[in-house]
């Protein structure tokens, strides 16, 4: 009986510098990977300015409102003329007096687009002041020079 | 013939069966990249206006009176014209400066930056980001690399008296 002096070739090459890539690459993207519910929409390009402070910690009872360049407001996944948003933050009031908060101490967060016309803007914080909310936070890109 | 026995116990070289582990770590990275979301850094500027307040003369002696910057806009949208108090403003530097003057005033005179109000009025087609820079020049100001605060209290004009 002939001994078998050799099987199939197996090569076996080293995976050690492929995991510790794959690893690297697990942990950059653990690092860079934000959980939080950042409400940026790429229909909105927001005005640069250099002197946009990044909040301050979590906004307490935060409502968004999305204004794009033809004047339509982003609320709540679906585009609204700017003069129909009433309805809705009537709701929202309601929502955060049923939590037992008080609405004056909501802040509106505005995030309009750079095109958008001023008086929709205004429009949009005077119908919100006429609900009852009194504290704003225009967003702008951070850019620093 | 008797073949001897085959040596049972010998020392070999273990090899860690590792395609489970490279299937959950490819299937890790996977998940990472696609719930990957690059995010720009965004910043706020606060406003509080309640819906009674509207600049008017100073309800107290200390108050100053409120620094009116008027914006108007040509038919594009664009800035068109700039007055501080009325007095017209070549640009966002020069309101920056002027307004950086009240501000020192108001410090020398021992008030205070946050006593300086400022109420912008702004025609209705002009484009929000000047509004921004402008809110931007008037907020501060930043000087070898430190942002230093100006006027925090800025408001906009109410609807009836935004006319000039």
């Amino acid at each position: 009986m002939a001994a078998r002096t050799s099987g199939p070739a197996t090569t076996e090459f080293d995976m050690t510098p492929m995991i510790d890539v794959t690893f690297q690459l697990i942990t950059f993207f653990m690092f860079v990977l934000n959980f939080s519910e950042a409400e940026q929409d790429e229909r909105i390009q927001l005005p640069a300015s250099q002197l946009a402070k990044p909040a301050e910690g979590v906004v307490e009872i935060p409502i968004t409102m999305q204004l794009t360049a033809d004047g339509g407001v982003l609320y709540a996944g679906e585009i609204l003329p700017v003069n129909q948003i009433g309805r809705s933050l009537e709701q929202e009031r309601e929502v955060i007096i049923a939590a037992g908060k008080d609405p004056t101490l909501a802040t509106v967060i505005v995030r309009a687009d750079g095109r958008a016309r001023t008086g929709d803007v205004q429009q949009v914080i005077r119908i919100c002041q006429e609900q009852g909310f009194e504290r704003f936070a225009l967003r702008a890109l951070y850019k620093p020079e | 013939m008797t073949l001897p026995a085959p040596k049972r116990r010998r020392l070999e070289k273990m090899a860690i069966n590792m395609t489970p582990m490279i299937d959950v770590v490819f299937q890790l990275m996977i998940f990472f990249m696609l719930t990957l979301n690059i995010i720009a850094p965004e910043g706020d500027f606060d406003i509080r206006m309640p819906l009674s307040k509207s600049a008017g003369p100073p309800t107290d002696d200390l108050q100053l009176p409120p620094i009116r910057v008027r914006l108007t806009a040509n038919p594009a949208g664009g800035l068109l014209a700039m007055t501080m108090n009325g007095e017209p403003v070549s640009g966002f530097d020069d309101l920056q400066q002027r307004v950086a003057g009240i501000v020192e005033a108001a410090l020398a005179s021992g008030g205070a930056a946050e006593d300086v109000e400022l109420e912008l009025d702004c025609d209705e087609d002009l484009d929000y980001s000047q509004v921004v820079q402008a809110i931007t020049a008037v907020s501060g100001r930043i000087e070898d690399g430190r942002v230093i605060e100006m006027i925090k209290k800025i408001s906009f004009a109410p609807p009836a008296t935004a006319t000039e």
